[in-house]
Order: C-alpha cells, then structure tokens, then sequence
C-alpha cells in the first residue's frame, strides 16, 4: 500500500461523511446551542436564556409527567421484552412439530408497521365490542376501557412494544443458542445436571453478549418507539401515556415551541449517552467473550 | 434434552402455543375483519359471508396508489444511496491506514445511539432551508449514511482475507476495481441482510415522514394510514382494517415468501 492511500481512504469517506455530520452531528450541537435561546416569535429574535429552558422543564408538570411515564415505560417493556424473547427462543431452539409456525407467529410484529397494528390493538382495547371486553364480559367481569383510563391507559401501550419487540430480540437469541456447543449439554447430562442448573450456568454466561445487545437495543427503543401513541392515545388521557419523544414533537410541531423542544432533545440525547457509556463499561467487565 | 419428562414437554408446548397464538392475534384478526362485512367485525361467526369491499372501499376513499408509489420510491431511494455511500466508506474503515481513522469511526458509532429519528427539530429547519420540506428526498435524506450499515460492512470487509486484495493489486487493479470485482461482490450477503432490514424498517418508519411532509405527492403510506384512521372517525374498523392489511402486505408477503433469508438477515445483521 502506498502512502498517497489516505487521500483516497479520505474521498471514499467524504460523501458517507457529508450527509452523516449534516444530518446527525450537526444538528445534535445546534440542539444544543438552540437549546440556551428562547423561541423566535415574530419580530422579535430568538434571545440568549442561559438554562431557562431547563429551568422551565423543573417547573413544567408535563415535562416530569413524560419523565416518569418514560421511566415506567422503560421499566417495563424492557425487562418484559427480554425476558419473553428469551423464552420464546428456547421454545423455538428446539425441533417438534409445528416449530417454524410458532417461529413466525412470534417474528410476523417484527415485519409490520407499528402505526398500523395500533388500529389493531385499539379495537382490542375498545371498550364494549372490544376483543379483551369480549372475553372479560364471557367471564363475568365488567367493561373496561384500557386506552381510555389513566391508570392503564401506559400499560396499554407499553404491551404493544412488548408485542412488537419481543419476536424481533427472539432472532439474536437463536442465534446464540445456536453457538452452545452440543458437547457441553453431553457432559453436563454425565454429571447429571439439572435443566434449570445448565440453563443458569452454561446458557445465561454464554449468551451475555446478545443480552446485552439486546439491552441496549431495548433501552433505545424505550425512547424511541412512540408511533402508536399517535394513534391509540395522543398522549392522553390527561398525559397519562407522554414519553419523552412524543413531547419533543408536541413541542416543537403542535406549539412550535422550538426552543424548548431542543432543550428536551437534550434530555434525551444525555439518557441515550449515559446508555452508550455504560454499554462500553459493562462489555468489557461483565460479558464473557468466546 | 436433560431430565425432560413428558409433563414437562405438555406443559411447555401448550404455554409456547399460547404464546404464539396471542402474538398472532393481532394479524389474525385484521385477517378476519378486513375480509367480512363491517357486520362481523364484532362476531366472530364461522359461516360470516366473506367478501373484498373492504378493501374496494378502502382503496376509494384515500389516494392509497400514490401512498404506495411514494413509499417505493423513498425506500429505494435510501437503500440505494445507503448501498453506495456506506459500501465506500466501510471499505476505508476495513482495509486502508488514515489519519484520524478511530476518531471518525467513533463518529460513526454514535449515530447507533443518537440516530437522526430523535433530532426532529433541527433536521426541520435544515430541510426547510434547503427549501425541501414536504419532498420525498427529504424523508429519506438524514437516513442515506447510515451507522448501522457502516459497521455492518465494516465487520464483512474485515473478514475477506488480504491475499485476494494483493491477488488483485498485481493483476493491476485499481482500489476502485478492487472494491467492486472482490470486496462487493463478496460482501452479497450481507448486503442483502442490510437491505431487508433497511427496507422493512423505511417502510415502517413513521415520525420523521410525518413531520416533514404535508401533502398527497409526498406522504408515505405509513402517514396516510394514520391520516385515513383518525381523520374521520365515521370510517368503520373493518374498512380500517384492510387498509392497515394492505398497507403491511407487501413486506408482509415477502416475508412470508423469503422467511429464512428474512430471519437470516437480522440475526446477522444484529450479531456482528
């Protein structure tokens, strides 16, 4: 390789380069930057606030109100998600009749939008005619309307993510359990070892890797997938079901409110951050590596 | 399996088949009410008259045809500049010495966690200077260098062995050449992984599309589904229900076709 090569490496890389730093990079510092001014209204010009946009957020109920419900949304889905698709790798792992049916049925919410199977799960949910009040009403249990209460109306929500996530972290699972050796089950079936022992010592060490992939993709997501609140809740009832990201766009689309919806961007750029740097720690403590 | 008893095996096969049956649930249901008049949408009777109204109706009321045609056009537009602008610079990353080479691949790491789908605001304002709000380019644009599919590359090239890169050079290839005679062609793969998750995604993908486009030429057929659900609440669910069925039908279908290939895509694309 000659030397002139990093002229050439420079050029391949320009045109990725442009569009990255203009779309990504760029625009999280003008966050930034944006988020330390007021909005521009009219005539009069964006003005320099310092932290007062930040100090609005401690004092704004709906700001603490997406803050907590993202909280609990995370805390939920999370946990659920993984450990469901856990299960349903597992279940899948394994050869018996009917397998690749199960197997699509648990990847199909993978493939469809989230925008569209809200309308779906909103007529579950509907109260009345509603498939779940259907069966509730078969049992003798009265209507409930689980959208519509703010009491449920998050759990409603955050079973969807779960709905959707589940089938999709399931695929890195497999893929992992693939990657046991057969001859550990072998000696560990000699030594007598029980399911539950094997699956906590040998399985759960060896697939720490895609946990934690699969973590950190399910933290992201936590923040990130909001499109069926678009559709099933609007954030309401009385802000029951506000994440974060959905008040950035209530902010800065519906009240135009620029300013501030770039210093709750900023929020949730840190969240996202304080992710990526403990992902980098805990690969390298915990996670054993082959 | 060790120590599994028969009770085991029941148990465990009936919760998976639950299990399974209320993640199809949804679909199933879409299924049913989209091809029964909106009189079952409630009654699940076996012998319900099945019919296509629905989706005649569906398709009439709003400009579906066009949805689809921006969606194909946006999701091709971005794979393919994804495919050009990422294959490139994962070649530089994987074979050539440069200077400031970990600072710029630490760039492009952080787009995995701050991805352009968060800077809504700012991404905006910079489309509305371009002068290209409500454009179709202008969906796709913060999405055409993507991180993911950087890495991704990056991990596949990495693992060509160099003697077909000195095989190559002798015979009086360019970097160029190279790239194209051995490095894509080896890279199939998962390139094509890339690009089932990248399309299935694209074409799901929701807020970004909402915000920044305003009219029928431009809106994706995830907005339009959106527009057409809400808008008018009169619409009657099972009307709403083939729309949704036929907006997903064709990733869908593809999946169902290229199962494998589509399961084999993401797990590759995740593991590496």
């Amino acid at each position: 390789m000659n030397s002139r090569n990093w002229i050439y490496a420079w050029l391949m890389l320009l045109p990725a380069f442009v569009f990255l730093i203009a779309f990504t990079h760029l625009p999280a510092v003008t966050t930034l930057i944006d988020s330390f001014f007021t909005t521009a209204k009219g005539r009069r010009a964006a003005a320099f606030t310092g932290l007062g946009n930040y100090q609005k957020m401690l004092g704004d109920p709906i700001f603490v109100k997406a803050m907590v419900n993202s909280a609990i949304y995370a805390a939920i889905t999370i946990p659920a998600s993984i450990a469901l698709s856990l299960a349903m790798a597992l279940l899948v792992h394994r050869s018996f009749r009917g397998v690749s049916l199960m197997r699509m049925a648990f990847f199909t919410p993978t493939v469809l939008p989230l925008i569209a199977v809200a309308n779906i799960w909103l007529f579950f949910y509907a109260p009345g005619f509603g498939l779940i009040d259907q069966i509730r009403l078969y049992f003798g249990l009265p209507s409930a309307n689980y959208v519509g209460q703010p009491d449920t109306a998050l759990y409603a929500v955050a079973a969807v993510t779960i709905w959707k996530e589940a089938g999709f972290f399931m695929i890195f699972f497999l893929a992992a359990l693939q990657t046991i050796p057969q001859s550990l089950r072998e000696a560990a079936a000699i030594e007598g070892c029980g399911r539950w022992t094997f699956f906590r010592r040998v399985t759960l060490p060896l697939i720490m890797p895609t946990t934690l992939f699969v973590s950190v993709n399910a933290v992201i997501n936590a923040f990130r997938l909001v499109d069926h609140v678009f559709v099933m809740t609007k954030g309401g009832p009385d802000s029951a079901t506000m994440l974060l990201l959905y008040y950035i766009f209530e902010t800065g689309f519906r009240f135009w409110d620029t300013a501030y919806a770039a210093a709750l961007t900023v929020v949730l750029i840190a969240i996202l951050s304080v992710v990526g740097i403990g992902q980098f720690f805990l690969a390298d403590r915990r996670v054993h590596y082959k | 399996m060790i120590g599994e008893t028969t009770f085991d095996r029941v148990l465990i096969r009936g919760g998976g088949a639950l299990l399974a049956l209320i993640w199809i649930a949804p679909l199933a249901y879409a299924v049913w009410a989209a091809f029964h008049p909106p009189a079952f949408e409630a009654r699940f009777e076996l012998m319900a008259p099945l019919t296509l109204d629905n989706f005649a109706s569906a398709w009439s009321q709003a400009p579906f045809a066009r949805y689809f045609l921006n969606t194909i056009l946006l999701v091709t537009m971005i794979l393919s500049a994804q495919l050009v602008l990422c294959t490139l610079a994962a070649f530089a990353f994987a074979r050539l010495e440069f200077p400031g080479k970990t600072f710029l691949f630490t760039l492009i790491l952080m787009q995995l966690l701050v991805m352009p789908d968060i800077l809504l605001v700012e991404n905006y304002k910079t489309m509305r200077a371009l002068g290209l709000v409500d454009t179709i380019i202008a969906i796709g644009l913060p999405y055409f260098a993507s991180g993911f599919a950087i890495f991704l590359l990056r991990q596949t090239f990495m693992t060509i062995p160099k003697e077909l890169d000195e095989a190559a050079r002798v015979e009086g290839c360019s970097l160029l050449g190279l790239l194209w005679r051995v490095y894509v062609p080896l890279g199939k793969p998962a390139m094509l992984a890339f690009g089932l998750v990248s399309v299935s995604h694209h074409w799901n993908n929701f807020l970004w599309p909402l915000i920044i486009t305003n009219s029928v030429e431009t809106r994706p057929l995830t907005v339009g589904l959106s527009i057409f659900a809400t808008t008018d609440s009169g619409t009657e669910w099972a009307v709403i229900n083939a729309a949704t069925l036929m907006t997903s039908a064709p990733l869908l279908l593809g999946f169902l076709l290229f199962q494998r290939q589509f399961v084999q895509s993401f797990m590759r694309a995740g593991i590496k």
